[in-house]
Formats: structure tokens, C-alpha cells, sequence
């Protein structure tokens, strides 16, 4: 995987908002690269600046240092007007609460073509219904749906239309925002698949961004996980539920509820303490503890980080 | 025995003390077994309607249920399984629309269904049943402080003045795990996060000194990290406030945490009852199959994830025989015929599908949640 060329790379991202006194730096300093057709997740608690990275790289948030790479050329600051059409239509964004997401007063059929019509401006009518349609059948929703209203769809219909005003655009790389944690559980599985079933057909990337590890074991295969505007873990997601080294990460997958009474009941929750790290005199930095593995820590941690992934993989070999 | 519990709780009338509560759940403690003895709330056959646009939604087809001192009783289901409405009727919230077309719910020898006047609610709704909503947000009143907010209710309920409700309202904070409450008790809930916002309003539905407390999905709009925390917290309040909970959700793998019993609703009905243990480990219902199926924690990875098809059923319409066979994979053709009974699977354990019928075929729950027993740790 690691010999493909990255469909998206960020570099040393960093996002501040507001100015002077009340400047307050949601990412800091972030770099990762997303390959051609992976789930990338990106998971963290409320605040730790996962969706700020994901609406920073579809370019709603400016960065303010590092760049974006995707395809291999820029996209972060600005563009010439033809590469932004491109991006605009490469780059698509899937939102968390299909009850928000969508225009009340519009119709599905306007809703999923709006993109499109922008783009390009002399589509025909046939054409578009036609595009419609097929997106709509793409997702699971019948084209006779196109003529109504979002208040006439359940959550998950919804988010289907969420999704289908995204594939419209036949984009490349699809950036979804907790696609799914404003659903019921039952509902969560069938857009879940559906996504894993588009990104086969369509060859899709994802970024996926949530904060329920539980969902990302499922259909991601590398999570970042992110912690204050820092990417304090990143791994193959077998590895990273194998083996989770950074306390952070430990206490997120300690946090994942086991539907088993037995052992759910005497669960002692792991609680992540920042005071651990002695950051005072040996800074801390991002760093590989084992092939495809990075850690954020100082040189004790990582040396620590390093030893225990040589116990567990030795452990694991001689099983 | 229970008799003499019940009024002795009523001595206790409005005013609570701490200490007399401990002792008081020390008492029925002694003397509870899983599922046995008097019952605090009683359902019975309850069946509730809404008049919406000129049809009837059948949003509660029949329910009995029963609740006991000191359990935590979680109800499960998906949106539109009727959890909220079934809440609604304990607390006298029902929307304007809807009736109780029969049925009954016995608390303390009040009737609460035939309740209809608010001023009958006012020594019942937050007194002794107080509820925590989904959405901390809205919840809290924007405008007041969270120290004003919790005095309001000690004042209301409680009639509760001065350094008093001062005193008491700090200790609730502290007693929901709020850090520093002297600073935080003049703070607005803007400047508190999800979770502590959510704490704050157990804070104040605890100020009320009910005996029941239902939870509608309490941590929906928290982070997972934070989901532990309130279950821990609403845990140990339980024990220290002597609670009977009831859990409303949509995600079993929450309850595994909190609850003693679980019920499953499904189209307005009660379809599986049982303790935590029998529902996860020996489900029997289809529904509770599927459900448990669903959750991501089970399943593979890059294996598509269990899913119940199609939707659930038009309450519009009457529903002729199991509400879920057109949904279950393996239905049998009485499903669609007549509606099952509740067949007991042991004494505190009960379903309502032909499955369990003598005469009914053997058919075997899913391969996923056959193995829940070994699932000890995620990865």
C-alpha cells in the first residue's frame, strides 16, 4: 500500500480561529496521508479538531500553515479557477444530521442535483433526471422519490439522500462527517454497508470522521486518533485495537460499551490523564514504534511505546 | 413488609434526608430478589392513541409491564417503538393529541393514567417520578445559572430557601461529579461541555428527591468517553439516592452497563422481557436477535454489518398478527396470522413469539450472538 502514491496528503496542517487575544488553534500542526481506495478514520472526542481537519482539507476551513496535497497538487490556499472546479467536484462531503443537512423548503430531485447544475451549467433537463435517478438508485431509494420533500423521509432515507447528492459528482475522495451517529443502531448497519458497497463500486476514498471506535473497527483500515488539535496515535486498525500504545487511544477503546453483562458490569474504565506526559524539557514528537505504527510521544514514551509493541508482537508470534 | 416500605417513604413526604434514604434502601435492599416481590409501578394492558391528521396512530398496543423498587429497568428499541410515549404517560407529558384508550398504571395507589388535570401531576411529575432528557442543551434554560437552575427546583419541590438551598444545590453538584461547584454554581450552561451539562441536569432532577428516575436516552448525544462516565455516575447515584431507573435507548450495548432487567419494544409492544443476563445471553425473540445482530461491536471486519431490513410498521394501520414478521427473516406463517401470546422462558423471562410454541419449529439465533459469553475485550 505504502509503495501507491497518496490520493491526499497533509502537511503540518495547522487551523487557528479568531485573531489577537482570542486566537484559539484547533489543529496543530496534523500530517497524514490518505491512499487510493482506504477508509481513512479520523476519531477523537468532541473538540479534538477531527472535523475542523476534514472541513479544512474540502477547503471550508482556510489553513493557516502546511498545505494539502491531493493528486499530488495543491489544493490548500488558492487555486486557478479551473483546478478549483476540479477539486470542488473531486472532493465530496458527507454531513452528520440528515435532519440539517438537507434544504426543508427544496425538493430531493434539486437537492442531489444542485452540485451538479453548478458545475456545469449546460446540462440538459433529460440529463440531469437522468443523473438523478441514477444516483438515487445508486443508493437504494426509488427515482420516484425525486418529486418529494426531505420531511417525508425517515433518518436513514435521509442520509441515503445525503449520500447520493455526494455521488452525483462521481468524486474521488468522499469526506464523511459522523455519517452515522445521529441514527438509530439498526439503521446505522444498512448505511454503513451501503457506503463499504459505493466505495467498491465507485472505487471511493474515504476519510471517515467519528468518534465511536466501535463503528471505525468496522470499516476503516487506518484511524488516526486525534486528541487537542494532535494526532496522538496513527495505525492499521487491527494493530490499533491489537495494541493500542498511547494512553489516550486506551482509554477510547476502554470507553467502547461490550455488550456483555459479565463483563460490561466489572468494566474498570480506563480514564486518560494528560498529566502523564512530561513535556517540559523532552518535546515530544510524532515518531514510527513499529512498521506503519506512529505514536506521539518524547524519547522515554516512545522507547516504553516501542518495547511493549516488541512484547505483544513476540507474544502474538508464539501463539 | 413492602406495605410498611411504601409508607414509610411517604413520611418522608417532600423533604429528603440523605441519611434517612440510605437506610431506606439498606431496607428494601434486604429484602429484594430479581423480580420478585410488589411491584413499584404496575402497567397494565396500557394502550395509547394519537389523533394525527385525521387517522389514529396506535402508538402503544396493550403494554403490562412492571417495575421494582430499586431496579434499573432499561427499555429498548428503535425510534418509533413507542419508549417515549410509554415515558411520557408516567410523567403526565403525553401530547395533546393523544389518549389512553384503556389500560392502567399503578404508582403508589394512584392510578396515573386516569390522571388529567395538571394540578393531579404536581405532586407526582418531578416529585416522585423526574425524568432526564435526551439533549442537555435543551434542556437547561439558557438564560439562568446552573446554581439558579438546580435552586428553583429545591424551591419548588422542596420548598427550600436561602443558604439552605444553597448548601443543598453544591452538594448536588458535587454528589454528580462536578468539579470546583462553588465556581461552577454561578456559571451559565454555555460554558459547561455536553457531558457536564447532562450531569447537571441529574443534579437537578435528583434535587427533586424522586423515587423514580427515567433516563430517555441520556448519553445519545455524548461521546463515547463521556457515555462511560454518565453511566458510571447514574450508577452510583442510584445506590446513594435509593433510584428506581428506567433506561430508555436504542443501543443495547449501552444497558449491558446499567441494567438489571431489559425490555424490548417493538411496534408499540413489549416483545422481549427478561434480567440483563437472559436477554443477551439466551435472547428469544427475533427483534432482540436482530438487534443485538446489529451492533457494530459484533461484527467482522470488512464483512458487511448485520442489518434488519425494511422498516418498521405503519401504527396507522392495524397490525394483523407478530408486527415484526415481515421484517424477520425466518418468519413462520402463523406470524402473519395471529398475534403471539407471551410464552415464559423462565420465571422473570418472557417473549412474545411463536418461536417458543411447542408446535413451532427449532430455529436456531444468529451465529453472531451465539458467542456473546466469550466477548471480553474489544479488538
Amino acid at each position: 500500500m505504502n509503495q501507491k502514491e497518496p490520493l491526499v496528503s497533509v502537511r503540518d496542517m495547522h487551523v487557528t480561529f479568531g485573531g489577537g487575544r482570542r486566537k484559539f488553534t484547533a489543529v496543530r500542526g496534523v500530517s497524514f496521508d490518505i491512499y487510493p481506495g482506504e477508509t481513512f478514520g479520523l476519531a477523537g472526542e468532541s473538540g479534538s479538531g477531527k472535523t475542523t481537519i476534514g472541513r479544512a482539507i474540502i477547503r471550508i476551513n482556510p489553513i493557516s500553515k502546511g498545505e494539502v496535497l491531493f493528486k499530488g497538487k495543491r489544493i490548500s490556499g488558492k487555486l486557478p479557477r479551473q483546478d478549483d472546479r476540479a477539486v470542488v467536484r473531486d472532493i465530496q462531503m458527507i454531513f452528520q444530521d440528515p435532519m440539517a443537512s438537507l434544504n426543508e423548503r427544496a425538493k430531493v430531485d434539486y437537492i442531489v442535483s444542485e452540485g451538479l447544475t453548478n458545475i456545469n451549467k449546460n446540462l440538459s433537463a433529460a440529463q440531469r433526471r437522468e443523473r438523478v435517478r441514477g444516483a438515487l438508485l445508486d443508493v437504494g431509494l426509488l427515482p420516484e422519490f425525486s418529486s418529494r420533500f426531505p420531511h417525508e423521509f425517515s433518518g436513514g432515507q435521509r442520509q441515503r439522500i445525503g449520500i447520493a447528492r455526494a455521488l452525483i459528482m462521481n468524486p474521488s475522495f468522499i469526506i464523511a462527517d459522523e455519517p452515522i451517529s445521529a441514527l438509530d443502531v439498526s439503521i446505522r448497519a444498512q448505511v454503513l454497508n451501503l457506503m463499504s458497497a459505493l466505495q467498491k463500486e465507485h472505487n471511493l476514498t474515504y476519510l471517515l470522521i467519528a468518534h465511536d471506535l466501535s463503528v471505525m473497527r468496522f470499516i476503516t483500515d487506518r484511524i488516526a486518533i486525534i486528541q487537542k488539535g494532535i494526532i496522538v496515535e496513527l495505525a492499521r486498525t487491527e494493530r490499533l485495537f491489537e495494541n493500542p500504545l498511547h494512553p489516550y487511544t486506551r482509554a477510547l477503546i476502554s470507553a467502547i460499551p461490550i455488550p456483555n453483562p459479565l463483563i460490561e458490569k466489572r468494566k474498570v474504565l480506563e480514564l486518560y490523564d494528560p498529566g502523564v506526559h512530561d513535556y517540559t524539557i523532552d518535546k515530544p514528537c510524532m515518531a514510527e514504534v513499529e512498521p506503519g505504527h506512529f505514536v506521539y510521544g518524547n524519547k522515554r514514551e516512545l522507547d516504553a511505546y516501542r518495547e511493549r509493541a516488541a512484547i505483544v508482537r513476540v507474544r502474538r508470534g508464539g501463539q | 413488609m413492602d406495605d410498611q416500605n411504601t409508607s414509610r417513604s411517604h413520611a418522608l413526604g417532600t423533604k429528603v434526608h440523605r441519611t434517612a434514604l440510605r437506610a431506606y434502601a439498606r431496607s428494601i435492599d434486604g429484602e429484594r430478589t430479581a423480580g420478585a416481590g410488589q411491584s413499584l409501578l404496575s402497567i397494565r394492558d396500557l394502550d395509547v392513541r394519537f389523533r394525527l391528521r385525521g387517522q389514529t396512530l396506535h402508538a402503544l398496543r396493550g403494554i403490562s409491564l412492571d417495575i421494582y423498587p430499586n431496579e434499573t429497568l432499561a427499555i429498548v428499541g428503535e425510534s418509533g417503538a413507542g419508549k417515549s410515549v410509554l415515558m411520557k404517560n408516567l410523567i403526565g407529558l403525553l401530547d395533546k393529541n393523544g389518549w389512553v384508550n384503556g389500560g392502567s398504571i399503578i404508582f403508589d395507589g394512584i392510578d396515573l393514567a386516569k390522571l388529567k388535570r395538571e394540578r393531579d401531576w404536581s405532586g407526582i411529575r418531578g416529585k416522585r417520578i423526574a425524568m432526564v432528557m435526551q439533549d442537555p442543551m435543551t434542556s437547561l434554560n439558557p438564560l439562568k445559572t446552573v446554581g439558579w437552575q438546580i435552586r428553583e427546583a429545591l424551591r419548588y419541590n422542596q420548598n427550600m430557601h436561602g443558604k439552605e438551598a444553597d448548601n443543598r444545590a453544591l452538594e448536588l453538584l458535587r454528589d454528580v461529579g462536578i468539579s470546583e461547584p462553588e465556581r461552577r454554581y454561578r456559571q451559565y450552561p454555555h460554558e459547561f461541555s455536553g457531558g457536564m451539562r447532562q450531569r447537571v441536569v441529574i443534579a437537578i432532577a435528583l434535587a427533586c428527591g424522586p423515587r423514580v428516575l427515567i433516563c430517555d436516552e441520556p448519553t445519545t448525544a455524548l461521546d463515547v468517553t463521556i457515555q462511560a462516565q454518565i453511566l458510571q455516575l447514574i450508577n452510583s447515584l442510584k445506590d446513594k439516592y435509593a433510584l428506581t431507573l428506567i433506561y430508555i435507548t436504542h443501543d443495547l450495548g449501552v444497558v449491558a452497563n446499567v441494567a438489571d432487567r431489559i425490555a424490548v419494544m417493538y411496534a408499540g409492544d413489549v416483545v422481549e422481557l427478561g434480567s440483563c443476563d437472559e436477554v443477551f445471553f439466551d435472547p428469544r425473540h427475533p427483534y432482540t436477535w436482530a438487534l443485538l445482530s446489529s451492533l457494530p461491536q459484533l461484527g467482522t471486519r470488512k464483512q458487511d454489518l448485520y442489518t434488519i431490513e425494511g422498516t418498521p410498521p405503519n401504527l396507522f394501520h392495524p397490525i394483523r398478527g407478530d408486527a415484526f414478521a415481515p421484517r424477520n427473516p425466518h418468519p413462520l406463517e402463523i406470524d402473519f396470522l395471529h398475534r403471539p401470546p407471551y410464552f415464559s422462558v423462565s420465571p422473570t423471562h418472557k417473549a412474545r413469539t411463536w418461536l417458543l410454541d411447542p408446535r413451532a419449529p427449532q430455529v436456531e439465533p444468529p451465529e453472531a450472538i451465539r458467542n456473546i459469553r466469550e466477548l471480553t475485550r474489544m479488538g
